[in-house]
């Protein structure tokens, strides 16, 4: 077969740190290429130099033997490149047949040629055995339907190169069966396909060739066929662990502080229960979309639970998000940038939102401000966060690693007995990653119970006393520190397929 | 989609709001007083409803692509002033006033386009300053004196074609025209693609700039024209003219069912929401209501049909939130 894409000694850096180096790879024509690798590993910053998002730092990439140079996105989709992310981009305003034509309406005297434009549509809905009128609103189609509908986008475009990124995580289990009837169709069509999933499963059913990225490096090309899924997550790892955690100083204490029984809420969560002790560590795993941030956002009170009960200290938790931090919760968010920080006001502003109350004076409960600025500054040290007068300088200026500590410590400003900490050392550097680490310690140390989610498993294993395992919103298990294996706990969290319990198909 | 009954019937309500709220009004004032609902009556409510509906419809363009255009009231007074000025010391005549009225909406439309699109300010502050800006020339060109049009324009604002005023035929005219271009062209379906998403719209290949810019050019030609055509109907120009409208215009084509948050809204839904509001107001005198509640009725009624579009909206919410298993 001939190749399609091909790069050479493709590298990437972003201010001197490579993200990919030196790929050497070829995609044939007509192949299904499966590309995986845990998070950070490259994989998005290959997509995007295939989609002309970011320039490659050296390195060459050729389009049938012809050197290829998308400087922008629309540069890609005429070669022939399409994205199926897994945000859509269909305007849900408009039907399906105006999503598909919107940047090139068939006109018949200035007018749109209605006509030709359902035509066109209703022929490329057939391809793909998607049996709606092409004037239904994107609007009232599920997610399955409108992926779909961004696929005729790219058949109409006469695309090439498909690139499907986690396709499968907004789908039913049906949906994704008709999404993958659909790329085998359009494999038999002659398509080329580069299929990037978290569910090794799925990519092994797929894919003619499986691709792992480890690092920004190449450490696998096999044929899918004689490549197993735990191959693929030996692949995937393959990092050792050591020196990067600090000693937890004290064991969990023997009372249970913290318990969730038999949480269920429609569409996200099914019956799950598990107890934090006081003075506990509990990792919480699971790819994206297997719940666990919306558990931590129903815990916190910010979505509705429908069955199910929370207890802290004995006491049932209720009542919204005002309640639950009176009551001794902590939620770390997981974009700082959104949810967790202003980002234009000052550090010290920001550490003292949640405890601002405390610092009120009788009677006009008026700030006690020499005290509030005593507190901050004090805070400020204690965290070693790196900044000059936090007064004045906005969080904005600080580096991730710092603004997370910002995040954590306008938490510490007040004591909370459970601290849900979503992704803490997400775009944070090696340095402070230590820091909150160290801090997650000391937080248990003094007896509260920490609830720490993450997408990287080795920082779990390095610092909780449990791990819990999550996949599409339920508890898949759960793991004492003794039993810690990273190949066991990966496969859990890739479903069942791949821990055994059921062969794929 | 599952659907209770009760949930059904809440759809209808939130989708069909504005129409029901129409329905309402008629009626409620019909049975009050009968003339009311007489065909005189009704056709000169629609009438009087021309000059906001038609800056309503220009106002749509902009809300469609989730902007906002405050300086119209400025627009409808100094875009007519111009007119007004070349027809008495250049005799353009009525035709051609009309015109110049219109080309120079569309420069001051131009001119908030600039300030938006290519300087990049929101354009709440870019139609705010021009709001000041547009009616401060107008009161420097008159020194802040009424301005009295040749005795010809009224003529032209009083009268009627096949016994239709001929301010509902600009009215129609213009309902008409937009809507075939924001149903019919390509132009008008990228106006809805800019409103549901920017940047999506920027990565499927429209013109953004372009696309926004057009309508700031649109608004402020209709507005224009619809001072133009009240005016005619006056024959003399105040300096107050058609200040604080741009608030009537905007609750109009909000009233009628276009969001301010882009995406959502029709020509239609501007001609719809000026003649309502206008029934409203001449209802509440056929009925002899005490014309000081008159505002705060109005006031009621764009809240009501406010709160419809933010019930919509809540709606749409629940109906996209993700779910990582099947319910």
């Amino acid at each position: 077969m001939a190749v399609l894409l091909s790069f050479e000694a493709l590298r990437k850096e972003y201010f001197g740190v490579p993200a990919l180096r030196d790929l050497t790879l070829d995609i044939r024509r007509g192949e299904v290429v499966g590309v995986i690798g845990e998070n950070g590993a490259g994989k998005s910053t290959l997509m995007n130099m295939i989609g002309g998002v970011v320039a490659p730092t050296s390195g060459e990439m050729r389009w049938l033997g012809e050197p290829y140079h998308p400087r922008m996105p629309s540069d890609a989709t005429a070669r022939g490149v399409a994205f199926i992310h897994q945000e859509l981009n269909l305007f849900t305003n408009l039907t399906i047949a105006e999503n598909i034509f919107v940047d090139d309406f068939p006109a018949r005297f200035g007018m749109i040629d209605r006509a030709a434009m359902r035509q066109r549509t209703a022929e490329l809905l057939s391809q793909l055995a998607l049996e709606v009128a092409p004037d239904t609103s994107v609007d009232s189609l599920a997610p399955g339907e409108r992926q779909l509908v961004e696929i005729a986008k790219a058949l109409h475009r006469d695309a090439e190169l498909i690139i499907f990124d986690e396709p499968t995580t907004s789908l039913t289990p049906r949906e994704t069966a008709k999404l993958f009837e659909t790329i085998e169709r359009l494999r038999a069509d002659g398509k080329t396909i580069l299929f990037i999933s978290h569910i090794l499963g799925d990519v092994k059913r797929l894919s003619d060739t499986v691709v792992v990225l480890r690092d920004g490096q190449l450490v696998a090309q096999e044929p899918a066929a004689g490549f197993d899924v735990p191959d693929m997550i030996t692949a995937m790892i393959g990092r050792a662990l050591g020196g990067l955690y600090p000693d937890r100083t004290a064991a969990p204490r023997d009372e249970i502080a913290f318990s969730a029984k038999a949480l269920s809420q429609p569409g996200i969560l099914e019956d799950v229960s598990f107890d934090i002790r006081a003075g506990e560590i509990l990792g919480l795993f699971g790819l994206m979309g297997s719940g666990r941030s919306e558990m931590a956002r129903i815990i916190f009170g910010l979505d509705p639970l429908e069955e199910g009960a929370l207890t802290l200290k004995n006491q049932p938790l209720t009542g919204g998000v005002r309640d639950r931090i009176a009551r001794g919760v902590a939620f770390v968010t997981e974009d700082r940038r959104a949810e967790g920080l202003l980002m234009d006001a000052p550090i010290a502003e920001n550490l003292s939102l949640v405890s601002i109350e405390e610092f009120g004076r009788a009677p006009l409960a008026l700030l006690d401000h020499a005290r509030l600025d005593h507190r901050t500054e004090q805070l400020k040290t204690d965290m070693i966060i790196k900044a000059g007068d936090i007064k004045t300088q906005p969080a904005r200026a600080l580096s991730g690693g710092n603004q997370q500590k910002v995040v954590i410590g306008k938490w510490l400003m007040r004591h909370s007995d459970l601290f849900i900490l979503d992704e803490p050392t997400r775009g944070v550097d090696v340095g402070a990653k230590f820091e909150i680490y160290a801090l997650a310690d000391r937080l248990a140390a003094a007896g509260s119970s920490v609830l720490f989610i993450s997408s990287e498993l080795e920082e779990l294993m390095g610092m909780c006393d449990r791990i819990m395992v999550m996949n599409r919103g339920e508890v898949m298990g759960m793991f004492d520190r003794a039993d810690f294996s990273e190949r066991a706990i990966l496969a859990m969290a890739f479903g069942k397929q791949a821990a055994g319990k059921e062969v794929a198909a | 989609m599952t659907g209770s009954a009760r949930d059904r019937a809440m759809a209808l309500v939130t989708n069909h709001g504005t129409l029901l709220l129409f329905v309402l009004i008629i009626l409620v004032f019909g049975t009050q007083a009968p003339a009311f609902v007489g065909p005189e009556n009704l056709g000169n409510i629609i009438k009087q409803a021309s000059f906001i509906g038609i800056a309503a419809v220009g106002m749509v363009f902009v809300l469609l692509t989730a902007g906002i255009d405050l300086s119209v009231g400025s627009v409808m007074y100094l875009g007519p002033l111009i007119a007004g000025f070349a027809m008495r010391d250049f005799g353009v005549g009525v035709a051609g006033g009309l015109l110049v009225a219109v080309a120079a909406g569309a420069i001051m439309g131009g001119i908030n386009a600039f300030l938006i699109v290519v300087l990049k300010v929101v354009p709440f502050i870019v139609t705010l300053s021009t709001l000041f800006f547009f009616r401060g020339f107008g009161a420097f060109l008159t020194s802040s004196r009424q301005f009295d049009f040749p005795e010809e324009i009224r003529a032209f604002g009083l009268s009627s074609v096949f016994g239709v005023p001929t301010p509902i035929l600009f009215f129609a005219a213009v309902g008409v025209a937009a809507h075939i271009v924001l149903s019919r062209t390509a132009f008008g379906r990228q106006v809805y693609a800019v409103g549901n998403d920017e940047a999506a719209a920027a990565k499927a290949g429209i013109r953004v700039g372009r696309v926004k810019a057009s309508v700031y050019v649109i608004c402020s030609s209709l507005a224009a024209l619809a001072g133009f055509i009240l005016i005619a109907q006056i024959g003399r120009l105040d300096t107050g003219f058609g200040e604080g409208r741009e608030f009537d215009v905007i609750a109009a084509a909000v009233l009628g069912g276009a969001s301010l948050f882009g995406g959502i809204g029709t020509a239609f839904s501007a001609v719809i929401g000026a003649t309502m509001i206008q029934a409203v107001k001449t209802g509440l005198v056929f009925t002899g209501t005490n014309l000081y509640l008159q505002p705060m009725l109005q006031g009621l009624i764009i809240f009501a049909a406010v709160f419809l579009d933010s019930v919509r909206a809540a709606r749409l919410e629940t109906l996209r939130r993700r779910f990582i298993r099947p319910r």
